[in-house]
Parts: structure tokens; sequence; C-alpha cells
């Protein structure tokens, strides 16, 4: 269902999510002398969460570069970088800390293009994994991915499986444009079948990930595996769910949403974040314009709590969206009443 | 290697000489306390009861104590993500930072905030930040309301504001400090240098690695101080915080000191070199200060024992109260979000409609 452009093989492999970024990233640093990294801790600490692991050593500090914690600082080094001529590939540790590089990201990279009359490319890739549900209390939990999808002049990507990671990471370094590679701490241990050999996916289109009739679920990063276990699960109840992976938050794919909708009538979004001017506030409105006289019922959104995500468990797992939330909703928007032994 | 290049002063306290026997008895203690807590902590973090990110003061002990003993009660403290120590030592009790630990009510921040954002409003411990840098503004604006507030002198309060080597880097760092030259604010900077930020060391991070010279850009004086020595560190600590207090004159102190383990508690610290981890090692503080003072005459090794197993058994006391303390209610999820009730406040939780059709 994923649409690539340019496929050469069919074999296969099941990894990591963390691998897939791995393995792109050398591919990658292979395939085209002017990419590099940079990030905090990429080289010798081998990236905070293990992605960079072996490319120092393999391909020295020059491609591989350990900055200081100074996220404004190197992230707009990179764009500096990117301006004349070279494709590089930040990590910022969490999105949280994007927050500190965020007038480089928002005010210049996004700005430059359109207000330079197209005279300077962008060719540079932010990579960082957002997410809460691991105690990292209020600052360290976030998603954000809305401030960045809200910005005319960047791209926003967010893969839910390791296929995609490789296909959209490859896209996005490939790409003449900044892009915002969203990843989640939750999904860099999910596995899953991997294509070898070049791929490449088209930014800007979401996939169906799983067909269904009844209703659809919209979501994406680590959403769609919630989204599609609750669809699994309410299969065996008979029920017909639809799950739509968006992938590329900007540009959204709006006709692939409706259409979907336009099949099942009955829509919900499942988010991450914070409900309020969320993506699932972007994706209700565009399913009321788009196709209003097929809705059966009011789209809904699952989403997380609308506070500072707290360090104690039990406030956590109650502020994060869960499985059984998303299957209670969709069961209220298909007027079912829940069976006994749902949790 | 890196560990063996950095220049550390000569000691200013070789011996205890002069120092009431009572007073150092108190400052074992106090680094036998925190060196058992951090202990606990980490076998906690083992056993799953405490969560998230873990980062323990261990090599640091005598750091914490002799800055903890300059400090004033009405004097502001902020603070890093690595905080259980001062948090004790300005007097929180064991049980009420464990609770935080464990993500309990009764924990200093009701369980919300956990390892790195302890806080407590009464002892004036104003955070405990988990972003790298995040605390240096804010502590410099509580100076700067300090100087509005009072008039400097002898009993004025000031601000001490604790960072990392490798926070030195973040641009916070460098604004804040010239805001606080600029307009002569009564705050100290600690820098506790304990060679690594993570797994980068000072010397890959900071192109002037004698981080107490950065002062100099801001016209504040900069002092280096072996922080393995808890008087050294308390006497440079006093005088710093003497001239915030009675001549409005901000310092950089830079505190030299090891980090005995990984960054935080999962961290196995394998990009250390074993050199490193061997000098890190003899120069932990708690041992050696433990030595010095049976040497000196001031404890027995009984009393030194003794002591050691009373900072044990306090610190199972927290583990059962912080064990026993029941989780935050999840009925007060939005309790804190704002100061008073707002109209259409969002208080939904997950999967509730957040409009009833009308
Ligand atoms: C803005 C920001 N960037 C990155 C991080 C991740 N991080 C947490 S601690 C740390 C290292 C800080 O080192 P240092 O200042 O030396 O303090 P230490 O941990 O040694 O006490 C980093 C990079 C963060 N929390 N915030
Ligand atoms: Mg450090």
């Amino acid at each position: 269902m994923t649409e690539i452009v340019s496929t050469e093989v069919a074999t296969t492999r099941t990894i990591t999510y963390r691998q897939a970024l791995n393995e792109t990233l050398r591919a990658e640093l292979e395939h085209d002398d002017k990419v590099f990294l940079i990030g905090e801790e990429i080289g010798i600490f081998e990236g905070s969460y293990k992605i960079t692991a072996g490319l120092l050593e393999d391909f020295g500090p020059d491609r591989v570069l350990d900055a200081p914690i100074a996220e404004e600082g190197f992230v707009g080094a990179a764009l500096g970088a990117a301006m004349v001529g070279m494709r590089p590939v930040v990590e910022i540790m969490t999105i949280n800390f994007s927050l500190i590089a965020i007038d480089q990201i928002v005010n210049h990279a996004a700005k430059m293009r359109s207000m330079f009359a197209g005279q300077v490319s962008i060719p540079l890739v932010i990579r960082m994994p957002g997410g809460g549900g691991q105690q990292l209390a209020a600052t360290h939990s976030q998603n954000l991915e809305v401030w960045y999808a809200h910005i005319p002049g960047l791209k926003v990507v967010a893969p839910s499986t390791p296929a995609d990671a490789k296909a959209l990471l490859t896209a996005a370094i490939r790409d003449d444009d900044p892009v915002i590679f969203l990843e989640n701490l939750s999904l860099y241990s999910a596995k899953g079948e991997v294509p070898d050999g070049e791929q490449i996916a088209e930014i800007g289109k979401a996939a169906v990930v799983k067909t269904g009739t009844d209703l659809t679920i919209v979501s994406y990063s680590r959403g769609t595996t919630t989204a599609l276990e609750v669809a699994r699960q309410l299969e065996a109840e008979g029920l017909s769910i639809e799950v739509v992976d968006l992938r590329s938050l900007r540009p959204l794919d709006r006709d692939t949403i409706c259409a979907s909708v336009k099949k099942t009538g009955h829509a919900v979004v499942f988010e991450d974040d914070w409900l309020s001017y969320g993506i699932g506030a972007e994706i209700s409105a565009t399913i009321g314009e788009g196709v209003f006289d097929f809705l059966d019922a009011p789209v809904r959104r699952v989403a997380a709590a609308e506070v500072p995500l707290p360090y104690a468990k039990s406030l956590e797992k109650a502020a994060l969206p869960s499985a059984a939330d998303l299957a209670k909703v969709v069961r209220e928007v298909l007027n079912i009443s829940s069976t006994p032994n749902d949790n | 290697m890196a560990a063996k290049a950095r220049t550390r002063p000569e000691s200013t306290v070789e011996s205890t000489g002069g120092e009431p026997a009572d007073t150092l008895r108190d400052y074992y203690e106090r680094m036998s306390l925190v060196r058992a807590f951090e202990l606990r902590s980490s076998e906690m973090y083992a056993r799953a009861k405490i969560g998230g990110y873990c980062h323990l003061n261990l090599g640091e002990e005598a750091t914490v104590v002799g800055l903890m003993a300059a400090i004033e009660a009405r004097d502001y403290l902020f603070t890093g993500y690595r905080d259980h120590g001062y948090a004790l030592l300005r007097g929180l009790s064991p049980e009420r930072v464990m609770a935080e630990l464990f993500g309990k009510v009764t924990g200093v921040s009701g369980g919300r905030g956990g390892s790195m954002h302890l806080f407590d409003s009464e002892t004036r411990l104003f955070g405990g930040y988990g972003i790298v840098g995040g605390q240096i503004p804010p502590a410099t604006g509580a100076a700067l309301a300090l100087k509005n507030q009072e008039a400097a002198g002898p009993d004025a309060a000031a601000v001490m504001c604790l960072l990392g080597d490798g926070t030195t880097n973040i641009g916070a760092f460098h604004e804040s400090l010239n805001l606080a030259g600029l307009w002569k604010l009564p705050i100290v900077y600690v820098i506790v240098n304990n060679g690594l930020g993570m797994g980068t060391t000072v010397e890959k991070a900071s192109a002037e690695p004698e981080l107490y010279k950065r002062a100099a850009s801001y016209r504040m004086p900069g002092v280096r101080v072996d922080g393995d020595d808890v008087l050294a560190v308390r006497d440079a600590a006093r005088d710093a915080l003497r001239q915030a207090r009675e001549s409005r004159q901000p310092v950089l102190l830079e505190v030299m000191c090891y980090r005995l383990r990984g960054h935080s508690v999962v961290d196995p610290a394998r990009y250390r070199s074993s050199e490193d981890t061997t000098i890190a090692q003899q120069s932990d503080p708690v041992p050696s200060f433990r030595a010095k003072l049976i040497t000196a005459g001031v404890l027995s090794e009984t009393d030194a024992a003794a002591i050691d197993e009373a900072a044990d058994v306090r610190v199972s006391e927290a583990v059962v109260f912080a064990d026993e303390s029941p989780e935050p209610d999840v009925d007060d999820l939005f309790k804190y979000v704002y100061a008073t009730a707002v109209a259409n406040m969002p208080a939904a939780l997950p999967g509730e409609p957040v409009m009833d059709a009308l």
C-alpha cells in the first residue's frame, strides 16, 4: 500500500525501527559525500537511543559530528551548511529540545527558499523522537508535531513502521527542502519487514494500512500501531475497521483520508498529542469539508489530556490515550455497546 | 585520559586544621547520607520503584555538602536535574525526596516532577530542571527581583544557580551571565564540573575548557576550586555569595569533581576510558574524607561505621515511607494546570467527548 517511487528488489528482512534508521543513515552516508550527521552524543556515545551506533567508527568525525549542548547553534550551523551545498542530517535528542532551536527552524530554514525567491535550497533533515509514556515528566514527554506541521516551507513526516522509516528517511535526505523527521521513543524497538535495496517514499502521501468498511481510524507514528491493534481486536467482534496512516503531516494527503471516510461513513482520529488545535482538529475539519454528506456520525478525536504530563505512573497513564480509549470511542461512534470483557 | 589532563587547583585545605571537630563530623554525616541515598536510588530504579530518568550525585558528595554548607536559608537555589543531594541538604526529609522519586503524592513535587524536578518553596529549593540550561534564566530573574526587593548587605539574600560543565555551552548560559554582569545581580553561578556531559568530555565540548575563565566575558570573577575538598568548596561558595549579597557582584564558581558512574542510572558508561574511571574512583571524596577524619582523630573507625550505618537506616525509613505512600489521585489530574478556575478549561480525559450535543 505504501507508495514507493523506485524499488529494485523483492527480498525483505525483519528488523527494528532503530536498525532501519541506522542502516539508512549508513546507506546515505555512502551514497552521497555531501551527507553528514550532526547532533549531541551521536558519535562516541552512539546516540542517546543508539540510532547512530557504529557510524563514527566507520565514517569518521567529519561525517559524524558530535556537537556540544547548543541546539540553536548546531541546528543553525547545519542550516548554513545546507545553504552552501551540503546535505546535513541533524539529530536532536528529543523533540522537546528542538524548542531551543525553533528560531533557526521556523524563522530561518522554513523561510529562505520563498523569501529569497528560490535562490537557495535547504536540503536539511532534522530527526527527533517525541512521545510520552516513559515517566519522563512534563518537559521530556511532549509530541509537538503540530508546531512544525503548521509551518509552510517545512515538510513533516512521521513514519510508523521500520519500512517507512527507511523509505521516508531516504526521501527526506534526498529532498531539497527542510524535512522534519519525527521518530517516537516507543517505536525504536518495534520490528517489521523492510525491503532490501534502495527505497524512496513519496513525501506527502498517506497509506491505507488496513482496509475495512465500517469506520476509518486516522493516525500516525506510534498511534498507527495502536490503531492497528484496536482494529484487529474489533475485527474479532465483527467490525470492519480501516486504518489510514498519515506518514506525512505536511503536506497532508487529504484525498486518501476523505476517500476512506467516504467509503466507511465514520471516522475517529487517534493522536498522542494534546487535543485542542491538534492534528486531529485538522483531520476533522478536512473530513467535514470533503465528505460531510457521507458521514453517518460526528468525527471524534482521541487525544491526550490537556495537562503538562505528570511523572507519577497513575497520572501519566490517565493522561495518555490508550487502545482501550480508542476502542471505546470507535464503539460509541458506531453506536455499539461495549462487550463485558472489555477493559 | 581527559581526566588526567584536567587542571585541578592545589587543595587549599590539605588538613582539617582549624575546623571544629563537630563541623567535620557533621559534614561527614551529610556526605554519608547523600552517598547512601544515591546508592539506594540506584537500587530502587533497578527494582522499578523509580522510573524515567534518574541522575545521581555519586562522586560529587563533597561538592554537594560544601555548597549546601555555604548557602543560607534565605537564599534561593536553582539546579539542574542532578538534584537529589541538594534537596536532602537543603533540609528536605529523605522521605519526601524518595517519595518524589517513587512518584507518590507525598513527594516534594507531589509525584508530578520525579527525580529531575524536585521543588520546595519553603526551603527555597526552586527546582530541579530537566531541560539543560533551563534553570539559568529564571535564576537570573530571581536575582533581579532580589535586587529590587532589598538592599545589599550581609543579611541580603542571594541566588545560587547550579549547572553542569556541558551546560555552559548553551545560549541561555551566556545570555544570562551577560545580564547578571550588566545589571550587577546577586547571583552565584556554580559550574559543577564533573568532566563529562553524558559521554562528552569538557575538552570536546568547550572551546575554552577552563570554564571559570568564561566569566571574563561578563566582567565577573571566575573562580575554580577542588570539588573533592568539602571545606574548600564551602569557603569558595561563601566568599562568592558574600560578594553577591554585599556588592551585587555576580560570580562564576567552577567546582572540579568526578562523576563516579554513568550519566544516569541506566548508562553503563562504556565510552569512558578505564584510566578515567580509575581516577574517578581514586578521588572518591567519601572514603577519602572518612580516612582523613580518622587520621586526624576526629572520628574513630567505630564512629565512622556508626555514621554510615545511621545514614543507611535513615534511607531505609525513607524507602518504607515512599513505598507505603499513595500515588496521586487521578481525579486530581488537572489540579495544578491553572491557579484559579477558568471558564471552559479543557479537562477531558482521553476519549471523552469535548462537546455534548447542543
Ligand atoms: C536542551 C537540552 N538538550 C539536551 C538535553 C539532554 N541532556 C540531558 S543531560 C545532558 C548532559 C549535561 O551535562 P552537564 O551539563 O555536564 O551536567 P551533568 O549531567 O554532568 O551533571 C544532556 C545532553 C537536555 N536535557 N536538554
Ligand atoms: Mg557534567
